[in-house]
Parts: structure tokens; C-alpha cells; sequence
């Protein structure tokens, strides 16, 4: 692919025709059916619509851990899909912040060391890591559990502590899987405006999947999908 | 990342401890079977071992190990004197004798008879008497196993005699001598003495023993006295050696031990293996968890050899360990050989590292092909 991605003002993300086929044994699953869309920078975009029409797969692609079919992808204006996978391994590391469904903490590991992991993996030294981590936790209401296990924490606070982790290194974009729906409506509300809160800023993004409707009171822009294709995408007043 | 793999490790506690358990039984097994291996090749040269002083030992051509005795003529002896670079030769008689002892009982003994003049191949511990006393007229000496299997409950002592041969024995001493395979008790004597108490046989030198001179090679003497008297002759390295590989080549001892041993091997890798591929499997969320948020390949693979080799150290520690325990609670307690140099110890470690490498890469690749993607399954 020659064709240049126009690198707007003001873009984290700018997809172009992405597709993505699955192969699953001799049958071919097209997840990403060519994909047109773009993120902003500063903003919170949902991304919503039904299960099984290509979300994840979609953010996943943004955040350089699948390689799309075709198309290009533009992110922080690197054109990831060109990157050798080694280079794509630091690209995250430096760049993106990811929040997961089940959060995905080390269970072995403390709330404020499960924090640390991404400076840790970019070879700070510990203590600075565990400082900066105890700085993110207290600012999401943690500071009297940095050293909780996860499987102490509820289900909210775990969710914070994955946030913390996702903003530690401070990544220049945020993708978000789902992050409130393994939350009761109390806990989700809370994990959306802590995000709204600590994670917009104007040299970052954040993506957020959901198909909880609840939600997108605190979205900037909401791109819907269906089967594989982006089919709207509309502003809102956050 | 090395804390971060050890605290994953240990946090799952009961396959930490699987694994842990997985290879420190095989090598357990690994080093118990292989030291009783070598104990029993060990039985089988201690005759040579407990004959010190001499550097070469001159025998018949056709013998294949230190039991198997073909007598020379006597003027071998002076042929291998002839030749040059020998120090000194003496003779070494080896043979069995039917002791007839006070009660009207027979028992079989190893005789050994030594040079009249240098006693070269004495025992190296006496518990009682002195070697001198070997001079004395129907003088013998005896190994203390030998002596609590005649007079059992008794305390050794000189004094004792019984009959070989129709001819009259003193012990004059007690003394040690390595455990053999034929539990016989073992009989000093001089060489002159002992043709007496051996059955009448044409020939009765056994071996000649031979010292080179200082500035002479044992090696190339024993080329030397092999190319001028058509007799073999070995060091007592080489000699060893040869009985082993005869007993290795003849016996099926290496099988048996060779498939304990294996099985030994196998059933750590089965179990290590298969812990440690649960391990990997279920925390392979974790893996790829830490590459979506950036960890290179490589240093996925560290983590994962890191935690391969604490579970094998420990394992190997806890394994060998508990082999060589069992090694000194047997020593006095019964029978059983057992003899644990360090190639035993090398040998296992070896063993351990392959488990653990073969069980590593089984985990590596189960990481490495998984996608980072799957993290948001
Ligand atoms: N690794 C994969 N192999 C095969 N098919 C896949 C794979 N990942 C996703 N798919 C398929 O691709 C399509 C899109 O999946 P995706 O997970 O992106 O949907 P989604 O919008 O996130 O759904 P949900 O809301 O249920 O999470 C689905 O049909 C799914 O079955
Ligand atoms: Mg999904």
C-alpha cells in the first residue's frame, strides 16, 4: 500500500479501509469489512454496536497487538501496519494504554506493582515505578490498598487499579474493552467518570468499547458499528 | 521482569510445589539408581583397590577381570624383572581357600598371598595385630567382616586358628577390606604360606605386581613388559576399568540400572513437564497481558527460562539431596552399594536441565504463538 493517510490536525487515529478476516478452518470470517474512521485527540470516542460486529477486533487493531488483513492505519502518526512486530512491541509500550473487560491484573502481584508494570517493562527502576504507581493510585482512590491483592479488591477497585495501570506510563492513547461491564451500574458510572476525569487531556485519546448505553453521557463522539463496518459517527456534548 | 516471574511462580503455589516435586523425584530416582549403579562397580574392583603400593599388575593374556585367574609359571617373574624400567616385580597370589574351622565347619575364603620378603598388597587398615605379625610361622590375617561372619557376637581378637588345606592358621591380625561382591571373608597371608594352603595346583602366581621406575611411564612400561613376555599388563587404572567394562558387557547390570534410570527421567518430564505446561497454560493470560502492554518476545522467554531453572535447582537440590541421605542411612544398614562421585552428581544435573529445558520450550512456544489479541478475549 502507497496511498498516504492524511494525518489531520488534531487526529490519534485515522483507519482507511481496514479489513480483517479471521480463518477458522476452511471458513473465512470477515470481522472488519472496511473500516473508515477516525479518532481525536482530547476526546473520549465510544465505539458501540452489536456483539459480534467487529469492535474488539477493530481496537485491537488500533492498538497494534493484530495485524489488519488490508487498508492502513494511522496511529499517533505512525503507520503501524508497516512496523516489524518488534517494533510494534515498543510502539505500545511507549504509546498505548489498555484497560481490559476483566481487567487483567497479575494476580500475584499488588495493587502498586501491578501498577508499575508498564514502567517496569520499559526498564524503570522499581522504586521509581512503585512511586509513580502509588501517585496514580491514590489519584483514583486508592492509596490504602497499594498493597492489596487483586482478588482483595472488589470488582470496581480492581477496574481502577487497571486504569491506574493504563495511564501510568502515560500512553498517548487509551483503548478501553468493555471496562464497565462486568460492573454493576454504581461501579460502572464511577469507573466512566474516573476515566473522563484523569484520562482525557488534549495530547490524548481514549477509545472506549461498549454496548452498555448507560455510558455515553460521558462520550465526546460515539462511531457506531455493524457487521464489520463503522455505519455512524456523531458528536455529542459530554 | 525477573521478580515479576518469580512472584508468578510462587503465586500458584500447588503447581510451583507439582513442579517442584515433579523434578526433584526424578532426580531422586536419577541419583539413587546411578550411585547404587556405581557402588556395585565399585564391589566389583575393590580387590584392586584394596591393593596399594604397586602400579601395574602383570597377568595372563587372556584374563578379563580381577576374578578371573590364570596362573603364570614362575619364570615369568624373572622375565618381567628382565625387563627395563621395572623397579621391582613381586609375586600377588589370588585364589579361594576352604577354611575348616574348630567346629568342624568349612567356609569359604578369599586367600591372598603377599611377597614373603616386601608383603606389597597388604590390607591398609589393621584394627588389630601389626603386619609383621604376618611373619610369624602359619601366620593369617583377616577382614573384620570376615571375622564377625565366623564368630559372630564376638570381639576380634588374635589368637583364633583354623585349618586350610589340612594345615594349621593363626589369626595374628585383624584388618579391613573393601566390601566384594562374593561376601567371603578375605584371608592374608605370605605368598609362601599361602601355596601351602591352596589346593595343590600346577601353578599358583596369580599376578605379579610391578613398580616402574621414577622416570619411567606406567603406560609405556606396560606396552614394554606386554611386547617382551606375551603377558598383559595393566596400571591399576587400567586394570579397574577392564573389570568393569567386563562386568558392563557381561552382566545385565547397565540395563537394568539404564532403565530405571530412564524411567526415572521419564517420569519427571511427564510430571514437571506437564505441571509446568498447566502452569504456562493457565498463566498464559498473564504472558500475554504483559505483551499487549509491551514486553518483547525475548524477555517473555527469559521470564519463562527463569522460572524453568529456580523449579529445577531447587528440584535437583531436594533430589540429590534426599539420594544422598539415603545413601548414608543405608551405609551401615545393609547391603545395598552405593557410591555417589560427583560425575553422579553432574550426570543428574545434566538429566535436570534437559527436563526443564524440553518442559521450557514446550511452555515458550505455547507464550510466544499466542497473540497479544487474545487478551481482550
Ligand atoms: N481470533 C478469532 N478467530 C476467528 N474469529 C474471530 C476471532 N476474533 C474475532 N472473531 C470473529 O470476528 C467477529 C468480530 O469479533 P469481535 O470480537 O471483534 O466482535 P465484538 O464486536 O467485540 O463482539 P462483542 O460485543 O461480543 O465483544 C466475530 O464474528 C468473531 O467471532
Ligand atoms: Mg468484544
Amino acid at each position: 500500500m502507497t496511498m498516504a493517510v492524511p494525518q489531520g490536525e488534531g487526529l490519534a487515529v485515522v483507519c482507511r479501509a481496514v479489513t480483517k478476516e479471521f480463518r477458522q478452518g476452511s471458513v473465512i470470517v470477515r470481522a472488519l469489512r472496511g473500516v473508515d474512521v477516525e479518532v481525536r485527540m482530547g476526546e473520549l470516542t465510544l465505539l458501540m454496536g452489536p456483539s459480534g460486529c467487529g469492535k474488539t477486533t477493530l481496537l485491537s487493531v488500533m492498538a497494534g497487538i493484530l495485524d489488519p488483513t488490508s487498508g492502513s492505519i494511522n496511529v499517533l502518526g505512525s503507520d503501524i501496519e508497516r512496523l516489524t512486530s518488534r517494533q510494534k512491541t515498543a510502539f505500545r509500550m511507549k504509546n498505548i494504554g489498555f484497560v481490559f473487560q476483566m481487567h487483567n491484573l497479575l494476580p500475584a502481584l499488588s495493587a502498586m506493582e501491578n501498577t508499575a508494570v508498564p514502567l517496569l517493562i520499559a526498564r524503570r527502576p522499581r522504586n521509581a515505578a512503585l512511586a509513580a504507581a502509588r501517585q496514580l493510585l491514590e489519584g483514583v482512590g486508592l492509596g490504602e490498598r497499594v498493597d492489596a491483592l487483586p482478588s482483595r479488591l472488589s470488582g470496581g477497585e480492581q477496574q481502577r487499579v487497571a486504569i491506574a495501570r493504563a495511564l501510568v506510563h502515560r500512553p498517548r492513547l487509551l483503548v478501553c474493552d468493555e471496562p464497565t461491564s462486568a460492573l454493576d451500574a454504581k461501579s460502572g458510572h464511577a469507573i466512566m467518570q474516573q476515566l473522563r476525569d484523569i484520562a482525557v487531556e488534549p495530547d490524548r485519546a481514549v477509545v472506549v468499547v461498549t454496548h452498555d448505553p448507560r455510558v455515553i453521557e460521558f462520550a465526546d463522539r460515539i462511531a457506531t458499528m455493524d457487521d464489520g463496518r463503522i455505519t455512524d459517527v456523531r458528536e455529542t456534548k459530554a | 521482569m525477573l521478580w515479576i516471574a518469580w512472584r508468578i511462580l510462587v503465586g500458584d503455589t500447588a503447581k510451583y510445589l507439582g513442579m517442584i516435586i515433579g523434578v526433584a523425584f526424578a532426580s531422586l530416582l536419577i541419583a539413587q539408581q546411578a550411585s547404587i549403579f556405581c557402588g556395585l562397580m565399585r564391589l566389583t574392583v575393590s580387590q584392586i583397590l584394596d591393593v596399594e603400593g604397586a602400579a601395574i599388575w602383570v597377568m595372563d593374556p587372556d584374563v578379563q577381570f580381577v576374578d578371573d585367574i590364570k596362573p603364570l609359571s614362575e619364570n615369568e617373574l624373572l622375565r618381567v624383572r628382565g625387563v627395563e624400567g621395572v623397579r621391582w616385580a613381586v609375586r600377588f597370589f589370588k585364589g579361594l581357600g576352604r577354611a575348616r574351622l574348630a567346629e568342624g565347619e568349612y567356609q569359604q575364603v578369599v586367600l591372598l598371598g603377599l611377597d614373603d620378603a616386601t608383603l606389597v598388597g597388604a590390607p591398609q587398615t589393621i584394627l588389630l595385630g601389626s603386619l609383621d605379625d604376618l611373619r610369624q610361622p602359619d601366620a593369617v590375617m583377616m577382614d573384620r567382616r570376615g571375622f564377625e561372619r565366623l564368630w559372630p557376637g564376638e570381639p576380634l581378637s588374635v589368637g583364633k586358628t583354623f585349618e586350610m588345606n589340612d594345615r594349621r592358621a593363626v589369626i595374628v591380625g585383624v584388618c579391613e577390606s573393601r566390601r566384594t561382591f562374593q561376601t567371603f571373608p578375605v584371608v592374608y597371608t605370605r605368598y609362601s604360606q599361602a601355596t601351602m594352603f591352596a589346593p595343590h595346583e600346577r601353578k599358583l602366581l596369580s599376578f605379579i605386581l610391578v613398580q616402574n621406575e621414577p622416570n619411567v611411564d606406567a603406560d609405556a612400561l606396560c606396552r614394554r613388559i606386554t611386547q617382551q613376555t606375551g603377558l598383559q599388563a595393566l596400571t591399576r587404572n587400567g586394570f579397574i576399568w577392564k573389570t568393569i567394562f567386563y562386568y558392563l558387557r557381561q552382566t545385565g547390570i547397565p540395563v537394568n540400572f539404564g532403565i530405571t534410570v530412564l524411567l526415572g527421567f521419564i517420569v519427571g518430564v511427564a510430571i514437571a513437564g506437564q505441571t509446568f505446561y498447566l502452569f504456562a497454560v493457565e498463566n498464559a493470560r498473564q504472558y500475554a497481558t504483559l505483551k499487549a502492554l509491551g514486553l518483547s518476545d525475548a524477555r517473555v522467554v527469559v521470564m519463562i527460562l527463569q522460572q524453568a531453572v529456580v523449579v529445577g535447582l531447587i528440584g535437583y537440590s531436594i533430589g540429590v539431596g534426599g539420594a544422598a541421605i539415603f545413601g548414608l542411612l543405608i551405609q551401615n544398614r545393609s547391603k545395598l552399594a552405593f557410591f555417589m562421585p560427583w560425575q553422579v552428581l553432574l550426570g543428574t544435573g545434566i538429566a535436570v536441565l534437559v527436563i526443564v529445558l524440553a518442559v521450557s520450550v514446550l511452555s515458550v512456544r505455547r507464550v510466544i504463538v499466542m497473540e497479544p489479541a487474545e487478551v481482550f478475549k
